[in-house]
Formats: C-alpha cells, structure tokens, sequence
C-alpha cells in the first residue's frame, strides 16, 4: 500500500514544480544591474537636438528612465500608466528614445502625449545595450548614488506602479 | 560597338552601387570568424532559443557589430564574454558558469541518476531474494491446490 504511493508522491512533487514554471515568465531575464552604478551616457535631447542630457546631472535624485519608441507596440499598452503618473509625479521621468528616428519619436509624442520631462535620443541603440535593454518598453529606477534599484521588463501597469515603484520611491526618498 | 560599351558601362556602376550598399559582412575574414565564435555562445534575448549568431533580430545585429567593435578595439574573447553578462546576467551564456546558484542544474540530473541506480539495485536485489526462497506451501494448501486442479468445473 505504501509502496503504491510512491508514484504519486512523485507525481505531486513534479506538479508542483511544473505549477511553479507555469506562474512565471520566461520572457522576464532579471538584470544583472540591479543595486549596481547606471550606466554613464550623454545623448541628445529628443525636442532640442542642440542640448545634451547627461546621467551625471541627475545625482542626488531619484529618478525614472523608461525605454521608448515610436515602433513599439507595447509603449502604446503603457502609455496611459505614464500619463497619469505624469500627472502626480514627484520624480523626474526621463524618456530614452531607443532606436527610432528622432522626427518619428516627436510625432509620436506629439500625438500620443508627452509624459516626459525630457527624451534623449539613442539611434544606433548603443545606451540599449550599457543598460541591458532587450525588450521596450523598459523603465529603471535610479537613486541619488546613480545606482539602479528596480527594473520593470515590459509595460509599466497600474499594478507595478502601484505595489513596486511607487513604494520604493518613498523609501529611496527618506 | 559605342553603345554597347556605354551599356556595359552603365552596367557596371549599377553593380557597383548595388554592392556598396551590402552591409560590410566580410570586410575582415578574422574578426568576423572571432565574432561568430563568440557570438555562438550567446543567447538572443528576443529569441530566446536562437543563438546570438543565427539571429536577425534587431538586438542581435546590434550586439554583432558591437561584438566586432570590441574585437577591433582589441579586447580578447573573455572581456567580451564579461561585457555581455555584465549587461545581460548568465543567461545570455549558453554555457551557464558553475556556481552555487547553478549548481542544481550541473549537478542535478547525476544526483537523479544515482538515486534511480539505487532504487534499481535495491529492487533487483530484492526479487533475487524472493527467487532464491519461494514460499513453501503447507501440506493443506497443496490437498487445495490438487483438489482445484482436478476438478472438472475449473476446466472449461
């Protein structure tokens, strides 16, 4: 009778873990630049070419880098979470403009409404690639140090914001 | 005979513009030969079942040629596989490192190995011990055991 169990004993044990597989995403790669420096960039702002934004004139405050392009299908999902948190925000929002064409990304904007305090221009996709994009739309979260303390892979939701972000920010901001 | 060379002419610079506009592929035999090794062993993070050398997605081309940058610049194979992991974590490796975290995913299909070698043994061992001593049977049961046999409403 004991014996008999065995398989399902076995059983149960590889369900559980299939059930496990299934809850997660495989699409979701965890960075390996979680509570390490960002990465150094200066690029040009998307409205006024003319001007450089660096990442060493935000120390001292934390701040939001989210990934963006006009080509990007799953930035419309997330656009309306931005506007609104445009709306209430306490903390700057910077855009990175990955690998568009800088006249496409300011229509863009232009129509779908610009959630940023300013957009910084990465054609050849190279500050992608220092901070581990891989999939837009992607957003960072900065502290004071330079050091990245969160990453959302994909559309920021309501419920990320809310539960993972917002959270974090007010403990940064102690 | 004029027109003819003209037309070949004409030919000519539209092959050549053609071929100028190729993406430089093979513009160094041995940077590009070091850049699909390395780019073997990388995982493409958009498709994540190809590697980074047969990919032709977006990123993979991107990472390529920043691949062929850092062989210009010099940089050996291990920089360029701790540039890579620095950005994008282990799991661009296809060969992932040996460490505690992966020690269940090295180690673990031999512990399973061992452990059906041993259910294995145990159970050979013990069905040799069965045979080697079959239960006698009493002098009751064997009067039964006839008496089943021999009666013709069993037979059918």
């Amino acid at each position: 009778m004991k014996k008999a169990l065995i398989p399902l004993g076995l059983f149960l044990v590889l369900a559980v873990f299939l059930a496990i597989g299934l809850t997660r995403d495989p699409r979701v790669v965890p960075s390996p630049l979680i509570g390490k420096d960002a990465p150094a960039f200066a690029a040009p702002v998307l409205a006024t070419p003319e001007k450089q934004f660096s990442a060493q004139d935000m120390r001292g405050k934390v701040w939001l880098l989210n990934v963006w392009a006009s080509w990007c299908t799953a930035c419309l999902q997330e656009h309306p979470v931005l506007m609104e948190y445009a709306k209430r925000k306490n903390i700057p929002l910077i855009g990175l403009n990955y690998k568009d064409q800088p006249a496409n990304g300011l229509k863009w904007l232009a129509r779908q409404g610009d959630p940023y305090d300013l957009s910084v221009i990465d054609q050849d996709g190279r500050i992608g690639i220092d901070f581990g994009v891989y999939g837009v739309p992607e957003t960072f979260l900065i502290d004071q140090a330079g050091k990245i303390r969160f990453k959302q892979i994909g559309p920021v939701t309501e419920e990320a914001l809310e539960k993972q972000i917002l959270p974090l920010i007010r403990e940064l901001q102690k | 005979m004029k027109f003819w060379l003209a037309l070949l002419l004409a030919l000519q610079c539209a092959l050549a513009a053609h071929a100028s506009e190729a993406p430089p592929l093979a513009e160094d035999p041995v940077v590009e030969k070091r850049m699909v090794a390395i780019s073997e062993e990388l995982r493409c993070l958009v498709c994540q079942n190809e590697s980074l050398a047969g990919s032709r997605a977006d990123l993979a081309l991107d990472l390529k040629r920043e691949i062929r940058t850092l062989i210009k610049s010099g940089k050996t194979d291990a920089e360029i596989m701790d540039f890579m992991v620095s950005r994008y974590g282990d799991f661009v490796r296809y060969r992932p490192p040996v460490n505690p975290v992966t020690w269940l995913l090295w180690f673990g299909p031999f512990v399973l190995l061992l452990g059906a070698i041993f259910v294995l043994v145990r159970m050979v061992r013990n069905s040799q011990r069965a045979d080697a001593a079959p239960p006698a049977l009493d002098a009751a049961q064997r009067a039964k055991a006839q008496s089943l046999l021999q009666d013709p409403e069993n037979l059918s």
